[in-house]
């Protein structure tokens, strides 16, 4: 029966499901952000290692890993994150433009990031009730997607990708049906 | 002032072409206000955006809506209070569009209006018996519970009866129904409105029925605030086994839908075998594929609600469509001394504004307001636009209205670009506003003032272990804001 399979499958398997682009047909999360985003990998492969020469604080810099931020733009950004730090706090601390309306306290999903590499979701805890109950209501879900502020840094996840989903038009979520054109 | 227009002068702007500054009014500070404001003054350097409320304060529903219990929804207010705090925007409270000064003379007086006013009035179901007493819309019960100045003296009668039904199964009934049956003890610790919590603590309502026309697959809340009432301390669920059988049509909606989804798969958890009834256990009955008919008036105290008569229903369609609710023929009533409904709100027209009464929407593409509301005749009311629940309908959470906002500014810039907005003269703007306001003897709060009021609210509640205490009358406010 239909109840039972979903049971057994629920959100911990869906995560090993890694062909369907969108958990929602009718989100609009557009895979071109991922293709945009393989030369840029390379490159900031090369500079990440300069930036970490440049460093003084050899232990700092293993408490710290890379983490990159893709915008609703498809611009990039690499910031260091220290271990046990929050995506949201980091980026707020790196002025990277994302929303955070309730400070991390899991009661908005404004928070709401895509991880771009399945290998990296996969090494994420995986999310509470309560974060599935905020990313249910987040916009262009995806099937990696997570909240901000639910990610917390920790050395397993060093070159982290995460893209800021696009602001549609397409309000498709908590009952909203966009109108026909 | 010098200093004010220094700063304007070296802020730079990359879009716009005219060089005469651009003002801009939103009306409305709640979510989409905010956020178009907000939106607005990082995209344009040069452009000045006042919000004027009709309130003396600021935040629209996320101070009078969100619910008591949820302290960190309302931790927006600090990302909102900045943009109220920036030196290009200004918030004007106590000014009531429509009535304080009309749609045409702020139009006259800004390059742009945008409108965020929400929607302050409700669906009504249309059948017999409405208009008895102890039946409330939804949203009036909110805004007594929330110190809303409208609702002060509502005064909902909790004390005649043990049982409240809840018409509608939204996000809205079940923050209702949760207000009604937590322990007070649990709300006193909020900023309830104190005149509520005392109404609350002689409540004797113990059971509280929630009503969907629809099915458990089609229930409208979503999961967060589900869990949250199944969750409540004491509290014993009840919901019919038999109303959690599936069709293929539902089958497919939740297959379709993750929110639907997870919010039958907890209705199904809930579900626990037959209770023997405790005198005084409080007790939420989920009742499903039941549409209310009509209400029935009191048998010993006329003019009063003595039960509420509902239809049942089937559902009718296929998964391709949405699945309706037809009546069947067969009826049960309930016994009940109060009854909300919490169908959906409903926005209200002003003066001088296309409106779509049958929406109850302004009509508008993207959020640039059409002149028309028929259909095919696609000419813009220049400068003025919408956003929020008054462009889009009554649904979707705080952040729906930040993709929203998004949507109306990518048009106001556009236009902004375009030159569209630009007058050979300098708008009047604010000072216009407030000129004309002051020949009124209309009292403006500006921003410094609800910052009193807020002190002071947070003074009160302190004394009784409350994040703030509100005041809910527009002179104690007024008294506050003006010292
Ligand atoms: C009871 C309730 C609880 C909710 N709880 C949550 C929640 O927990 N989490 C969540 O994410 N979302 C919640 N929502 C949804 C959220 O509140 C809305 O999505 C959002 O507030 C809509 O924003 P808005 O700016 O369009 O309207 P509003 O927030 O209603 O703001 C409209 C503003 O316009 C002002 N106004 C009205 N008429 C005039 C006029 N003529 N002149 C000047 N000003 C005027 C009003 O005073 C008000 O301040 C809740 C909604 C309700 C009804
Ligand atoms: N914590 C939160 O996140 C939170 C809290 C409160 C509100 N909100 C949001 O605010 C928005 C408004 O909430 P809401 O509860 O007012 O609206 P809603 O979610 O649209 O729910 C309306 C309910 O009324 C029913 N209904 C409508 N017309 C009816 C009729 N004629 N007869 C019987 N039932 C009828 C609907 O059933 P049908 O489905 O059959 O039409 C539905 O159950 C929602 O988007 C909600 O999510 C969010
Ligand atoms: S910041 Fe609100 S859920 Fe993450």
């Amino acid at each position: 029966m239909f109840i039972s399979r979903f049971y057994r499958q629920g959100a911990h398997t869906i995560k090993n499901l890694v062909k369907a682009p969108a958990l929602n047909p009718r989100t609009s999360y557009s895979p071109v952000v991922y293709n945009q985003s393989i030369g840029a990998l390379k490159h900031e492969f090369f500079s990440s290692t300069t930036a970490k020469q440049d460093s003084e604080d050899g232990n700092e810099e293993n408490e710290k890993i890379n983490v990159t931020f893709v915008d609703k733009e498809g611009d990039e950004t690499l910031i260091k994150v220290p271990i046990g730090m929050s995506m949201l706090e980091a980026a707020h601390e790196n002025d990277i433009d994302l929303e955070g309306a309730c400070e991390g306290s899991l009661a908005c999903s404004t928070c709401h990031v895509i991880v771009m590499d399945m290998e990296q979701y996969n090494k994420l805890p995986d999310p509470s009730d309560e974060e599935n109950d905020m990313l249910d209501l987040a916009f262009g879900l995806t099937e990696t997607s997570r909240l901000g502020c639910q990610i917390i840094a920790k050395s397993e996840l060093e070159g982290l990708r995460l893209a800021i989903p696009a602001a549609t038009r397409n309000f498709a979520v908590d009952g909203f049906k966009p109108k026909p054109h | 002032m010098a200093s004010f227009l220094k700063l304007r002068w070296i802020s730079k702007s990359f879009s716009t072409l005219s060089s005469t500054p651009l003002r801009i009014c939103v009306v409305g500070s709640g979510p989409a206000g905010f956020y178009t404001a907000e939106k607005l003054l990082k995209a344009h350097g040069s452009v000045d955006v006042d919000i004027i409320d009709r309130l003396p304060t600021p935040f629209g529903l996320v101070r009078s809506g969100v619910a008591p219990d949820h302290p960190e929804t309302k931790i927006v207010i600090n990302q909102f209070s900045r943009v109220a705090q920036n030196e290009r925007c200004s918030f004007i409270g106590n000014v009531s569009v429509g009535s304080s000064i009309t749609l045409p003379e702020l139009r006259e007086m800004y390059n742009g209006v945008v409108l965020a006013y929400g929607a302050e009035s409700d669906r009504s179901l249309g059948i017999p018996g409405e208009e008895l007493a102890d039946i409330y819309a939804a949203r009036e019960f909110v805004w007594w519970y929330n110190g809303h100045p409208d609702c002060r003296n509502l005064a909902p009668d909790l004390k005649s009866s043990d049982t409240a039904v809840i018409l509608g199964q939204g996000n809205v009934a079940l923050d209702v129904a949760r207000i009604l049956l937590r322990p007070t003890a649990e709300l006193a610790r909020t900023d309830i409105a104190s005149h509520a919590l005392a109404a609350l603590e002689e409540s004797t309502i113990r059971k509280v029925y929630l009503v969907g026309r629809r099915g458990p697959v089609q229930a409208a809340c979503t999961a967060k605030e589900l869990r949250e009432i199944l969750g409540i301390k004491d509290l014993v669920i009840h919901i019919k086994q038999a109303d959690l059988v599936t069709t293929p049509a539902d089958e497919i909606e939740m297959k379709n839908n993750r929110i639907r989804r997870r919010v039958y798969e907890l209705l199904s958890k809930a579900v626990t075998a037959g209770h023997a009834s405790v005198p005084g256990q409080r007790e939420l009955h989920f009742v499903f594929f039941h549409k209310p008919d009509r209400f029935l008036e009191s048998d010993d105290r006329s003019g009063r609600l003595g039960s509420v008569r509902l239809e049942k229903t089937t559902l009718k369609g296929d998964e391709s469509m949405k699945q309706v609710a037809v009546g069947t023929g067969v009826y049960k009533d309930i016994s009940c001394g109060l009854a909300l409904k919490s169908i959906g709100y409903k926005s209200v027209a002003i003066d001088g504004l296309p409106f779509d009464n049958y929406k109850g929407i302004v009509p508008n593409l993207g959020g640039r307001v059409l002149a028309n509301a028929s259909l095919g005749d696609m000419q813009y009311e220049t400068g003025l636009y919408v956003c929020g629940w008054l462009k889009r309908g009554p649904t979707g959470i705080i952040a729906t209205n930040l993709y929203c906002a998004e949507e109306t500014i990518a048009c106001v810039s556009e236009d902004i670009n375009k030159g569209v907005l630009s007058s050979k003269s300098v708008k009047p703007g604010r000072k216009g506003m407030l000129e004309l306001l002051d020949s009124r003897n209309t009292r403006v709060v500006p921003f410094d003032a609800w910052e009193k009021i807020d002190l002071e609210e947070k003074r009160l509640g302190n004394l009784k272990n409350k994040p703030r205490e509100k005041l809910a009358t527009r002179e104690e406010l007024l008294k506050i804001a003006g010292k």
